[in-house]
């Protein structure tokens, strides 16, 4: 028996509202509420509430010989929850049905994996963990944010305790092999590997309504014709749609749902093919082969890389601003200042900035160009650091480690020194008037020195105002000089 | 393919852009194979026309009877030439302007009739001054001479002090005649727009048998304001000059601060006070910024009063007019170049930013906007936009590093050359269909 292997993928990011740089330290909200909301309103009405219908009544109409699987990111839910529960609701009836296997994700669809596997873990067990509360099962198959893969990254989940994990069928992994195998990891042979067959996904969710495109219009007919040809000599075919491609990328009068029940029930008609969910393709079928990932590849652009995400400087410094503050943010630990974390992290946030689409992708980002998007998110970010660096320093310090401690204290004594040496010269010029005490003098500043900080701060408070008022001098001067210049005119 | 084409400015004597715009399209034409006939209202000597005929509409004989001198002649008095001048002189060297405004010049300087020289020719002072239509129509009178004294197959003119000149060289010739325009009234005077230009440039534009417009926002002005067909009015956006000798100028900026520069005419069109409310939102947040406002215009006292109202004035510098090496030098200091121009038909100097590796900010209402995508564009009045922006490009330094990679690449694949192409096959389709 050969199979199908189907899987939707549920994501919604949490769009971030025009936030101006002089927001920075003033307003702590970062979304645009209105569009957010309108957003998953449309697109369920569009597509996951038609399509969660669909899906159950084809499940039940044939009677569990559909299989389908999903993957729902944390964001996702936070939204259907916030806008839209019934969404969740359809999920749990098709969950009942048995026919439904959930995968785990990266709960804020993060780009962790790539620099950071503790928080790319803990991610993967906040999702799994909603997973299993919502709809009672325990996922054991494990799907990256953007089928990010790597052979380390394979690693590391079979450690996490999975069994297989989806990556994408790269032309520049697989070279000449077929993406229709189950294969597995170099380094550890038993987290196997299922590989999305990215022509086959993308005649349905890219060309599906393109009438320019040589097979439109695409019927079930022929859409099963190349499947069944490839599985001739094939085991499986994987095809992981992004679940929006039903509904909102392409439209209901597209024909889509009816092509999609129709390509069910010719499915259910073959013979030797059926559908199949992940796990279940992973113990029909023996790894064909080793498959060896050096590097990362994703189901992103043509490159199928990270350069869709951090492929340009703008996407880099973004990344490497935000990715130090995940120590703090775990160690403060405080609810508000984590959720603003997962929706920021959402990878979206690095997507709208990259350059590759200048002209021609419009639709896909909120932002009028790339440029726009960095500074934006800059401006987030860097109130989102304002509001850590608030947290006492115990918390903030104790996730430094051995090294950034003892620069941290070098720093300090540095500032203590300098604030010892101009409570001196104070001292010293106060003393002058009366020279006869100066002795005993000196010996009370010597004690006092060895007081606490926050005592020293307060005398360096004195400078500070002292020096404002040359300040404020400038400020007249200036002014009257830009006068005299008008007038002379 | 021959081609007469009227200017009113040629480098090194120039006013405006245009000078410089028919500099670098004649250039690219030339390269394209192209002859041209260049006429401007007077030859200096001194331009460079190694490959080319530059004719002073000055040095052309006339026959001056059929030169009605007598209206010309007659002394106007202050208040007629204000209302009347006022739109009129759109390019007029700022200080002058300025004065002649104010009333401190006395208008006989600037009216000096044009007196016809015992040789019998016309003599005629190009640039935008006082007497510009009478010049205009001398200008029209001589080119009429001038078509009848060349061959040619083509009459290109550049704005509407060129179009009677235009229209009479068609009339004589009975060669198509392709107006360019560069900017119209509206662009020029917001909407108290001055009459006889309106009616000079209609006139041109209708008796065009092809509309040449700097990019699609001037192109829908002429197609709303002035009623020309659509299929009559093309789009060819401007170019660049390629680097020349000049900018391998390099200054050093001696001190930390980040420098945000605006530098245009400080006239309502450029939009200066919205550079100014932009600069004043960046300063509540960010001391360590300098702005300066290069240039000099009608509106520069009322910025100076408006700086030293919000307390800026310790950040924000006016510089005056900069000329030569001292633009070059504002640029190579610069961290940020902004253009809020209201209405802007094209907008060169946004590129000339880019090509000495500034990072530009531009209004929507500016036809380079069309053309560019590696600079941050924000709608004139939207100064929050902009503030933020500036300070987008000042605090957060891969995005410097970004503009600096594209935008070089993008400036110099703006060229003269691809202007050049389109306008010769505009007089290629012309000159078929006859």
């Amino acid at each position: 028996m050969k199979n199908i292997c189907l899987h939707f993928s549920v994501h919604q990011p949490f769009r971030l509202r025009s936030y101006r740089f002089f927001d920075i330290g003033q307003d702590h909200y970062y979304y645009d509420d209105f569009s957010n909301k309108s957003n998953a309103l449309t697109i369920a009405k569009r597509c996951y509430i038609p399509m969660n219908n669909l899906l159950l009544s084809l499940i039940n109409a044939n009677k569990g010989a559909l299989k389908v699987s999903f993957s729902i990111s944390g964001s996702a839910l936070e939204q259907f929850e916030m806008y839209t529960p019934e969404v969740i609701e359809g999920f749990k009836a098709l969950a009942k049905t048995k026919c439904v296997e959930f995968v785990a994700q990266p709960d804020s669809d993060s780009l962790a994996a790539v620099n950071n596997t503790e928080e790319f873990a803990l991610q993967v067990a906040e999702n799994a963990k909603k997973i299993e509360t919502l709809f009672g099962q325990h996922p054991k198959v494990l799907k990256n944010s953007g089928l990010i893969y790597s052979d380390s990254l394979g690693e590391l989940a079979y450690e996490m305790g999975y069994t297989a994990m989806m990556a994408e069928g790269a032309e520049q992994i697989l070279g000449w092999k077929s993406s229709n195998f189950v294969y597995c990891n170099e380094r550890q042979p038993r987290l196997k590997l299922l590989l999305r067959n990215f022509k086959l996904t993308d005649d349905v969710s890219l060309r599906f309504a393109s009438r320019v495109w040589c097979e439109w219009p695409l019927t079930a007919e022929k859409y099963m014709g190349w499947i069944s040809n490839s599985l001739l000599k094939e085991d499986v075919v994987n095809l992981f749609y992004d679940y929006k491609t039903f509904g909102e990328y392409n439209r209901a009068e597209t024909g889509i749902f009816d092509f999609f029940s129709a390509f069910v029930a010719l499915v259910v008609k073959a013979k030797g093919i059926s559908f199949a969910t992940p796990s279940e393709v992973v113990e029909n079928f023996q790894p064909i082969s080793v498959l060896s990932v050096p590097q990362y590849t994703s189901c992103a652009d043509e490159e199928r890389d990270l350069s869709a995400w951090l492929g340009n400087n703008l996407q880099k410094q973004a990344f490497d601003t935000l990715s130090p503050l995940q120590r703090i943010v775990r160690a403060v630990n405080d609810p508000a200042l984590t959720q603003d974390w997962n929706r920021l992290q959402v990878n979206e946030n690095f997507y709208y900035m990259s350059t590759k689409f200048f002209s021609h992708d419009a639709g896909r980002t909120p932002y009028q160009t790339p440029y726009e998007a960095f500074i934006n998110f800059m401006n987030v970010i860097s109130d989102f650091a304002e509001r850590l660096n608030q947290f006492p320093m115990n918390t903030r310090f104790s996730v430094l480690t051995k090294d950034e401690l003892e620069q941290e204290i070098a720093k300090h004594t540095d500032i203590l020194k300098e604030l010892e040496d101009v409570k001196k010269k104070i001292s010293v010029a106060k003393k002058q008037p009366a020279k006869k005490a100066s002795t005993q003098k000196t010996e009370a500043t010597k004690s006092t020195a060895k007081t606490t900080i926050a005592k020293k701060e307060k005398t360096a408070a004195a400078p500070k105002a002292k020096k404002a008022e040359p300040k404020k001098a400038a400020v007249k001067t200036a002014k009257a000089t830009t006068k005299k210049k008008t007038t002379k005119k | 393919m021959k081609v007469l084409m009227f200017g009113w400015e040629f480098p090194p004597h120039i006013s405006g852009g245009l000078g410089t715009a028919c500099l670098g399209l004649t250039k690219a034409m030339l390269r394209q194979g192209v002859e041209i006939i260049f006429v401007v209202p007077r030859a200096y000597g001194d331009e460079n026309q190694n490959d080319m005929q530059l004719v002073g509409a000055n040095s052309i004989r006339v026959k001056i009877n059929r030169y009605q001198f007598g209206e010309m002649e007659t002394k106007r008095s202050n208040l007629q030439y204000v209302t009347i001048g006022a739109n009129l002189v759109p390019y007029v060297s700022e200080e002058e302007y300025f004065d002649i405004i104010n009333n401190k010049v006395s208008v006989d300087r600037q009216f000096k009739v044009h007196a016809a020289a015992s040789t019998g020719t016309i003599d005629l002072r190009g640039g935008y001054g006082g007497g510009l239509m009478n010049e205009v129509s001398s200008y029209a009178y001589i080119a009429e001479e001038i078509a009848k004294q060349f061959q040619f197959d083509v009459i290109h003119a550049h704005d509407w002090m060129t179009y009677d000149a235009g229209i009479a060289a068609k009339q004589v010739s009975g060669k198509p005649l392709v107006v360019h325009v560069h900017a119209t009234e509206f662009d020029r005077s917001g909407m108290h727009v001055n009459q006889v230009v309106y009616d000079m440039e209609r006139r041109g534009m209708h008796c065009a048998d092809k509309v040449l417009t700097v990019s699609n926002l001037t192109r829908n002005t002429v197609i709303n304001h002035y009623g020309v067909p659509e299929d009559k009015v093309t789009t060819v956006y401007n170019g660049v000059e390629a680097i020349g000798a000049k900018s391998s100028l390099h200054f050093e900026k001696s001190f930390d601060d980040k420098v945000v520069t605006f530098l245009g005419r400080i006239t309502y069109q450029k939009g200066p006070e919205y550079f100014l409310e932009a600069a004043a939102k960046v300063l509540q947040r960010k001391k360590n910024v300098k702005f300066v406002m290069a240039g000099s215009g009608d509106m520069l006292e009322k910025m100076m009063w408006r700086a030293a109202e919000l307390g800026i004035s310790k950040n924000f510098f006016f510089t005056g007019f900069l000329r030569g090496d001292d633009v070059i030098h504002m640029l190579s200091i610069s961290d940020v170049y902004v253009m809020p121009s209201v209405s802007e038909p094209f907008g060169i100097s946004p590129l000339e930013a880019m090509r000495s590796n500034v990072p530009v900010i531009i209004s929507k209402q500016s036809g380079v906007a069309e053309v560019l995508q590696h600079a941050i564009k924000v709608d004139f009045w939207d100064v929050d936009s902009m503030a933020d922006a500036i300070y987008g490009i000042i605090s957060y330094d891969a995005l410097g590093q970004m503009f600096r990679e594209y935008g070089k690449k993008e400036v110099d694949s703006i060229k003269w050359d691809n202007a050049a192409k389109r306008i010769k096959e505009v007089y290629k389709n012309l000159s078929e269909n006859r």
